[in-house]
């Protein structure tokens, strides 16, 4: 170590250190530095030597180093930028993850110390800090033996302590973290593990003390990449088969799979053969544990009690980039998963903000489109909503639908009226799941009769003819069990579809087919929306007589219990959901293989139903 | 108080067409960009603001995009610290190399142990670093005291102030008011003594950084006018 000169004064205070004080060190390292100025580097380079990261250090070696780190702690007011490059080099090359508790303590603090000195190091530091976020590549695989998840404790406990020290000292710290955290962040192309933990930390970031500040950006930037990753997994192409009777045709296609694993007992095969198709595909694991760890926060903001303001920064980018992503496959269940975890708060507004995005006038016709379909199959498969608030929304749809349709006296023409044609859509698939359980309870089912349905189904636009044709069936077989349209004499709705209509109206994007909530295909994710989700095998339906017997819903009709789906028939075993996202997917393990480029999906055309995918809507 | 005041504006908002359709909602978000960062055109950091009047008529701006430019007036409270002007914060942490302290809650500031008079000296009391006066006892800096200091820089990016407490009517204000009130009131009841301190401190909040010895005796003589109008 170099000479410590000590003067009379000095002297007398407590000696550390080999015989010197910490202060006496501090002053040493401060003459040290501006010596450096002045052109004398003899000493400083010794000491930067000390810092030059080295393989298995002896005890001494690391008394040294804490040493050194604790002195230059105390001296950072005379480090300069331009002066002392190599010294901030050396220690931006420090890994805590490479040492002891010791090391690490004594690093932090000059790390704190540089961030609260000048305002020209706080960027340095935190993105310092942030770069510890992920251990060293030759580290990671250790992460699973237990010495390696203690020395993950160790390190980003002390991580995001110094990260919220810094804050306190130096209030807009926060601020400037945002984008150094988003920065940095693992593209899809990084290993699992890596991106893993990044988001861990990032999650934990938003959870605590400084989350308030960097929340609102940490959220958003993690549902886009959450986003990419979904949209790297990519669609297979635009089907633009016939989608007549296919529904029929899945129907048959319905098998038991009793040698499969527990989990996908209940598992329709469709699903089933996609999700095995998804197995394997690194892209897909990755956001599997992605989405899961999303899930697991929301928990832990709920009992925490902030769920609440979570949400509220988790809709607006949900707004902004999720509803307007090409069929975005999983990302929207963190939504979905927030909204089951509180139904009358976070639940109720999701449908209100869906049904005030598809009334406004100011959103492009996509935007609304998409809404709408987001709204439907919302609605549609969140078993935790009441049936008065899908009521009210169904109200507010078939009320804009109707005057929509009540001042136009056009022929149907899909292109020019994919709004109101999508609107009709929805109300259709919001009624194909809920119709029996409105109509058990009177109030609601007076509430639908009186609503101006059949005119608009009767309307020149002919939407019953542009409207995908599964759908319009189902419905209008629900309905007519039902006797929805008292009004009319005879049900003259029967032969009115015309199925190709329906590829006009949802453009190149093929929104009348796209039901985003339709079955979870990531196997962790779904364990965690299992409970909340209604399948279509578990619907009763208004012409499925054998059900009427069955779990009687309450008069009061505020709430629909779980009851209102359980069907305790033998389809419980054999699920035959009608998997709608499934169909057009056509995962491929193997990357290279997968294209973005449209398909010709016509080569299913001949296909026996039992492999054919089904075309939408799939989630029926 | 001079680092903090209010500045009437008149300002040019450039609006993106695609915002045309929520014209005050797209300003204030405009204006709220200006908030915590330091604007050369108003000469400080912007910390508040109030429209007090929006023209309702926009310049269309030729181009590509029309931007709309719409004009305002508006009240902006800033902050805007000079070197060589007082400033008052909270002592966040106290080690003997330096002190550390937050201006107003959201700037940071250092004062490092060569701008520290001498008259100070870093112990360790409790378990806790305090620096304390040689020569008054009672005049300690901790952490959580609110401290007057003197400006040495400002770096206007990252909103860092260094600071000094070499003048002698820097430190604790706690003391300091108090010692200019023991000073110019040495005759006052211990009673009065008790209760004043707090008087002048709300006051010194409310009104500026740095009373002067005149300024307090006129607000005692004031209170006390306003005590024996009551009595009687």
């Amino acid at each position: 170590m170099v000479k410590v000169p000590v003067s009379d004064k000095e002297g007398s205070s407590v000696m550390e250190n080999g015989g010197y004080s910490d202060y006496q060190l501090v002053r040493h390292f401060r003459s040290v530095l501006e010596e450096v100025t002045k052109g004398d580097r003899g000493n400083y380079d010794e000491l930067v030597g000390y810092l030059h990261p080295k393989k298995n250090l002896n005890p001494d070696e690391v008394a040294i180093l804490v040493t050194t780190l604790r002195a230059l702690s105390g001296a950072v007011c005379c480090i300069d930028p331009n002066h002392h490059e190599s010294l901030l080099f050396a220690v931006s090359r420090m890994s805590l993850w490479n040492y002891g508790t010791e090391v690490m303590d004594a690093l932090l603090e000059l790390i704190i110390s540089l961030a609260a000195s000048n305002g020209k190091y706080i960027d340095w530091c935190l993105e310092m800090l942030v770069k510890h976020f992920v251990p060293p590549f030759y580290l990671i695989d250790s992460l699973n033996n237990e010495n390696g998840i203690d020395r993950k404790n160790k390190v980003l406990s002390r991580v995001h302590a110094a990260l919220k020290e810094i804050a306190d000292l130096v209030p807009l710290a926060p601020l400037r973290l945002c984008p150094i955290v988003v920065q940095n962040m693992p593209n899809v192309f990084s290993k699992e593990r890596e991106i893993v933990i990044y988001f861990e930390n990032m999650f934990k970031l938003e959870g605590g003390a400084i989350g308030e500040i960097v929340g609102a950006t940490i959220l958003p930037a993690l549902v886009d990449r959450l986003l990419e990753l979904d949209v790297e997994i990519g669609w297979d192409g635009i089907l633009q088969e016939d989608s007549r009777g296919i529904f029929d045709m899945e129907l048959e296609d319905i098998i038991k799979l009793a040698d499969e694993d527990d989990n996908c007992h209940n598992m329709p095969q469709s699903e089933l053969l996609n999700r095995k198709n998804l197995q394997g595909n690194q892209v897909v694991e990755k956001l599997d544990s992605l989405i899961v760890l999303a899930l697991l926060h929301l928990e832990s903001c709920q009992s925490s009690g902030r769920l609440t303001e979570v949400f509220d920064v988790l809709l607006p980018s949900f707004q902004k980039t999720v509803l307007n992503a090409y069929k975005s496959k999983f990302t929207q269940f963190v939504m979905f998963y927030a909204c089951a975890l509180d139904p009358e708060g976070c639940g109720v507004k999701f449908a209100m903000v869906l049904a005030d995005m598809f009334a406004s006038d100011l959103n492009p016709p996509i935007t609304r489109m998409s809404a709408v379909a987001y709204l439907a199959s919302y609605l549609s498969r969140a078993k935790f909503l009441s049936a008065a608030l899908v009521t009210t929304i169904i109200q507010s749809l078939v009320d804009l639908c109707y005057a929509y349709c009540k001042f136009r006296d056009s022929d149907l023409n899909p292109r020019a009226h994919q709004v109101f044609y999508s609107g009709c859509q929805a109300i259709m698939y919001i009624m194909c799941f809920r119709m029996k359980s409105l109509m058990d309870v009177p109030r609601l089912k007076l509430q639908l009769l009186n609503m101006p349905m059949e005119a608009i189904w009767k309307h020149k636009l002919s939407p019953l003819k542009v409207c995908l044709p599964t759908v319009v069936v189902e419905f209008l077989r629900q309905a007519k069990a039902a006797k929805l349209f008292m009004a009319s004499e005879s049900f003259v709705f029967d032969d009115m579809l015309e199925s190709d209509l329906s590829k006009a109206f949802g453009g190149m994007d093929r929104l009348d087919m796209f039901f985003p909530f339709d079955p979870c295909l990531l196997k962790k994710s779904e364990s965690y929306i299992r409970p909340h989700f209604v399948r279509w095998s578990k619907v009763r339906t208004t012409y499925d007589e054998d059900d009427d017997d069955i779990g009687e819903v309450s008069d009061s009709g505020s709430e629909v219990s779980d009851d209102d789906f359980v069907d305790t028939n033998t389809r419980d075993m054999i699920d035959d959901d009608l998997m709608v996202t499934v169909e057009d997917l056509d995962f491929n393990p193997d990357l290279n293989k997968m294209s973005i480029t449209p398909k010709n999906s016509l080569k299913y055309g001949r296909m026996p139903a039992r492999i054919r995918p089904s075309t939408s809507p799939e989630s029926l | 108080m001079e680092w903090l005041k209010v500045s009437k504006a008149n300002l040019t908002v450039y609006i993106h067409p695609s915002k045309s359709n929520q014209v005050s909602k797209a300003v204030l978000r405009e204006l709220s960009s200006l908030l915590f960062t330091f604007s050369e055109i108003v000469g400080g950091v912007v910390l508040a603001y109030d429209v007090n009047s929006l023209d309702t008529c926009a310049k269309i701006l030729p181009g590509v995009h029309p931007y709309l430019g719409v004009k305002l007036k508006a009240n902006l409270l800033l902050f805007c610290p000079k070197p060589n002007t007082l400033l008052e914060g909270k002592v966040v942490k106290l080690t003997q190399e330096s002190i550390h302290v937050v201006v107003l809650g959201f700037s940071a500031a250092i004062i490092t142990e060569k701008d520290i008079r001498e008259e100070f000296v870093c112990k360790t009391k409790k378990g806790q670093e305090v620096y304390a006066s040689r020569s008054n006892k009672r005049h300690v800096i901790k952490v959580g005291t609110m401290i007057r200091f003197l400006v040495k820089s400002f770096d206007e990016e990252i909103l860092h102030i260094c600071g000094s407490l070499i003048p002698d009517h820097t430190g604790s204000i706690y003391w300091l008011d108090k010692n200019l009130e023991v000073v110019s009131h040495a005759d006052r009841s211990e009673k009065k003594k008790r209760i004043e301190p707090e008087r002048i401190m709300l006051e010194q909040g409310a009104v500026d950084g740095e009373l002067s010895n005149l300024d307090i005796v006129q607000k005692r003589t004031n209170a006390k006018r306003q005590k024996h109008w009551e009595e009687s």
